[in-house]
């Protein structure tokens, strides 16, 4: 089993150019793929209204972030601090690219939760790297069909789905 | 098997990589087509012209401000460098990352010289892939195989 497969990235760039090109090294490599233009509108998908860390409404469901650094208005550092400051959203891995090899930004970026930080052009090797953070922000989803009987005997606890919202 | 236009095509690839227009990442790109998207490519770079067209026009208003604001002439170029980059526009990059440079040292002579490089390659970019992807398409898909790199 591809382990990509089926997981739904959120991909955050102000280039319309950038956003194309990730969509597609995304999809390639087999995720479901989101892409907006600013911090604001990710955190309005993500269910925050960008002023406290309460859902306003139904949150789309994303297992992975995927964010530029340097954006107008909102920048990737100040979306990732958003994220990881939100009790419902702050498990899921943030990854950010940058085209600037700054290594004060990167650390920033590191200390504040980011899983990784990738130097654009971003990379189908890049998009690769990735597979291994979802595991932290895996969701137990009724489609991978395990029975709850047969779990218990096999030793899968927890098969309650963990929502977002 | 390449036909004769086939290797007319492959040639002008080669030499737009060999001439330093293209770089890496353009074969980055070439790696994401496939039977359902053969034209990835092209729907890239149509969308970078599309795209940077409208950041020119802003940063040629910029350049006839005065003084020149270097902090959103830096800005602006910063994106438009970032896109440059992603398409694999190997000299247009360079100049973009020369223009910042002057940005940095606040040298206006700098900066208007060195935007008029940066339309200049920006132009010549687009003349030969437009003509590459032209002739791509005359000369049909080949039988998959490894690209020449």
């Amino acid at each position: 089993m591809v382990a990509s497969q089926g997981f739904h990235v959120l991909a955050v760039d102000d280039s319309f150019v950038d956003r194309t090109v990730i969509e597609r090294l995304l999809k390639i490599s087999a995720y479901r793929v989101t892409t907006v233009d600013s911090g604001t509108r990710a955190l309005q998908l993500l269910g925050l209204d960008g002023q406290n860390d309460a859902p306003c409404y139904e949150a789309m469901e994303i297992n992975m972030i995927i964010t530029d650094y340097s954006m107008p208005g909102m920048t990737g550092y100040e979306l990732l601090k958003k994220i990881k400051e939100s009790s419902t959203l702050r498990e899921i891995p943030v990854v950010i690219m940058s085209s600037e090899n700054v290594m004060a930004r990167i650390d920033r970026c590191l200390e504040e939760g980011a899983e990784d930080f990738l130097l654009k052009p971003v990379k189908l090797s890049d998009v690769k790297r990735l597979e291994s953070y979802l595991n932290k922000g895996v969701k137990e989803e009724e489609e991978i069909g395990v029975h709850p009987v047969i779990s218990a005997s096999m030793g899968i606890e927890n098969l309650e789905s963990v929502q977002l919202s | 098997m390449a036909s004769p236009l086939h290797r007319q095509v492959a040639n002008m690839r080669k030499a737009l990589f060999d001439q330093g227009f293209l770089d890496e990442q353009f074969v980055q790109l070439e790696e994401l087509q496939d039977d359902v998207n053969p034209n990835f490519v092209e729907e890239v770079v149509t969308l970078f012209y599309k795209d940077s067209a409208r950041t020119m026009l802003n940063i040629e208003a910029a350049l006839e401000q005065r003084p020149l604001d270097f902090g959103k002439l830096d800005a602006c170029m910063h994106t438009f460098k970032g896109s440059c980059s992603s398409i694999g526009a190997r000299r247009m990059k360079s100049e973009c990352s020369q223009f910042r440079e002057f940005c940095g040292e606040r040298n206006s002579e700098g900066c208007l010289k060195t935007y008029q490089l940066v339309k200049k390659e920006h132009e010549t970019l687009r003349k030969k892939l437009g003509n590459y992807f032209q002739m791509s398409r005359q000369a049909g898909p080949i039988e998959t195989a490894c690209r020449p790199k």
